[in-house]
């Protein structure tokens, strides 16, 4: 009998550990504290959570989040995409053939550390106000990431397998497409991620800077009509947006690029 | 000669790695190139390959010259000490890997991967990815994968060496079955002499950049040509003053000899009754079980020798006083290595070889 009890007692206490390790009881005590703080201020200054709840069911309803979600998840994509498209080849290239690279990297070198928002005036008089700039601050902001991870990747590659596929009659072309770029892929794959939150990231400056829709004039306009609950909704729903975006592109990589030894 | 190097020399920066390097092998045998680490032998199987070029000097496979031929353009098949495996395909993809080069048609393609596995031994794991293999599947895979396209030479480096200890055993018979099987002209690097004496048909000996001594396993055991190779192969010992010992007169010039165990035989004290005058008395320093025979040490006048006692006969411990009749030695000296054989066994003691 005191045996069965004890077993009890260890499975209770295991599903507490589960609540607390999966973050469910910090994510309450969060809310407890907010809403607990939210009391002594202005529903202007800070809003509490049931606030939130409110301004995030009026968004809802009006229609506007959903909108303002789908325009941003649309320019992040663009920007990220276009990324991808120009700095895995560029990097590619620059990993594996010496000569691009001592023309090419000293360049880059100096480009990497130009912060994207300083370019955003130039970007608006080349691309225009409308989508054009703002899928080039973003591409230009996760370029850097993805370029150095994917020349990082070829660099990375185990030089016996060069030699392996030689040695079996491989080409140089063959080499590259079969051994090179196979063994960059966790690298690049590393940088399409990080590139991915830099896409986020990006966004939300641009939409605050030149915009008048998607989440960052959102979280950037709910300020001029005195509804702060709105800009926490915009701020969440960012969070949010990353998150999921990180986890789901984890998941189709472990899935998809597994024998490549992504993880 | 099918394949041939002729006055090889390659430097890395100050190191000499081939210092004029030239020999030659028969179609169809397998050669062990022996030698300590950074001895160039890898080198050697490097340029064989086409993976490095040497500075001076030709190489020859099948009657061709092939200096400056690519690797890919030699058909060799090379497999590498970490086997070299890509670890992003599968089984069956990494073996026709070679296959798919050459641009083969896919029902060729699976005949042969398949009939390579059932040669290796590992049928049905086409499908499996090369972290799923243990060190010596992996060793086997890269073996088939490297004579998937029907090479011309087989090169081999280290291929043993990642493997641990029962399995190295194991695939050292295998591997030796195997190329006499596909009569397949190999050459495998090793720095481990009983490995070499195990599988090769002839034993390359290098140090330092050059050859040292090439020939059948026996005959480097038994005449070995430099000091360099008497040192290096047995259980070797090398003794100054080795005049000191009965039976052995000093050759003029050479001061310092090599003995193995199995040139001294042991007694008991007091046990032998021949070879009297030959005869040397020690003190057991050190005995060592080693499984199936026990390793003494005995310490004859100062001079330390090893000798092998076995194991069916009384134990011999530290302290025993013992008789030792010591058969030979090999003297040495730069040019050359001179077997001695003990004056009381035999009247014409010097053999120059």
């Amino acid at each position: 009998m005191a045996v069965k009890i004890k077993k009890n007692d260890v499975k209770l206490s295991g599903f507490f550990k589960r609540i607390i390790k999966h973050g469910l009881f910090s994510w309450v005590l969060l809310m407890a504290i907010w809403q607990v703080g939210s009391l002594s201020y202005s529903d202007y200054f800070l809003p509490g959570p049931l606030s939130v709840l409110k301004g995030f069911k009026q968004l809802v309803e009006n229609g506007v989040l959903w909108t303002d979600i789908v325009v941003s998840v649309e320019r992040a994509g663009r920007g990220w995409f276009t990324g991808i498209i120009m700095a895995v080849p560029l990097g590619l290239l620059i990993g594996h053939f010496d000569k691009v690279r001592w023309l090419v990297e000293p360049v880059l070198n100096y480009f990497r550390f130009v912060p994207v928002l300083a370019l955003t005036s130039l970007f608006l008089m080349w691309f225009g106000v409308l989508e054009g700039s703002k899928t080039a601050l973003i591409a230009y902001a996760t370029f850097f990431p993805m370029l150095i991870n994917t020349i990082a990747g070829v660099a990375s590659t185990d030089k016996t397998l060069v030699e392996a596929a030689q040695c079996m009659g491989a080409s140089k072309f063959k080499v590259f497409f079969t051994v090179i770029v196979p063994s960059a892929v966790p690298s690049i794959f590393t940088g399409i991620r990080l590139g991915l939150s830099g896409s986020i990231l990006c966004v939300v400056a641009a939409e605050m800077l030149v915009s008048n829709n998607g989440l960052g004039y959102l979280v950037y306009s709910s300020r001029l009509y005195y509804r702060t609950n709105w800009m926490f909704v915009g701020i969440i729903t960012l969070g949010l947006l990353g998150f999921v975006a990180d986890r789901l592109i984890s998941y189709t990589g472990k899935r998809l690029l597994k024998q490549f030894g992504v993880k | 000669m099918y394949v041939e190097l002729k006055n090889i020399n390659k430097s890395f920066g100050d190191y000499k790695a081939s210092d004029n390097v030239s020999f030659s092998i028969e179609k169809g045998k397998l050669i062990g190139l022996l030698g300590p680490s950074g001895s160039g032998k890898t080198t050697i199987l490097r340029i064989l390959a086409g993976l490095e070029k040497q500075d001076s000097g030709d190489v020859y496979i099948n009657g061709e010259l092939v200096n400056n031929q690519p690797s890919s353009k030699r058909e060799i098949g090379f497999v590498f000490q970490n086997y070299g495996l890509f670890p992003y395909m599968t089984v069956y993809d990494n073996i026709a890997y070679g296959l798919k080069v050459q641009k083969k048609n896919k029902d060729f393609i699976k005949t042969r991967v398949t009939e390579l596995l059932n040669l290796v031994g590992l049928p049905g794991l086409d499908g499996r990815y090369p972290s799923q293999l243990s060190g010596g599947q992996k060793q086997r895979i890269a073996f088939a994968r490297a004579l998937a396209p029907n090479p011309q030479l087989l090169l081999l480096d280290e291929p043993f060496a990642a493997i641990d200890a029962k399995v190295r055993q194991e695939l050292r018979s295998w591997l030796r079955e195997m190329i006499s099987k596909i009569g397949i002209t190999s050459i495998f690097v090793t720095h481990d002499q009983e490995e070499a004496i195990e599988v090769a048909d002839e034993i390359v000996i290098t140090n330092l950049g050059r050859i040292e001594q090439m020939g059948s396993p026996v005959e480097i055991y038994k005449n070995p040509q430099t000091a360099f190779v008497a040192r290096f192969i047995g259980n070797s010992t090398i003794i100054e003053n080795y005049s000191r010992l009965k039976g052995f007169a000093e050759v003029a010039r050479k001061d310092k000899a090599v003995i193995r165990p199995e040139f001294v035989k042991v007694f008991q004290y007091g046990t032998q009754e021949q070879y009297t005058s030959v005869l040397e008395e020690g003190i057991v320093i050190n005995s060592i079980f080693r499984g199936n025979f026990i390793e003494l040490e005995v310490d004859v006048q100062g001079i330390f020798i090893k000798a092998l006692w076995a194991l069916d006969e009384e134990i011999i411990k530290a302290g025993d006083k013992v008789q030792l009749l010591i058969t030979k030695l090999y003297v040495f000296d730069d040019k050359g290595t001179y077997r001695l054989i003990n004056k009381g066994l035999d009247t014409s003691s010097i053999f120059y070889i």
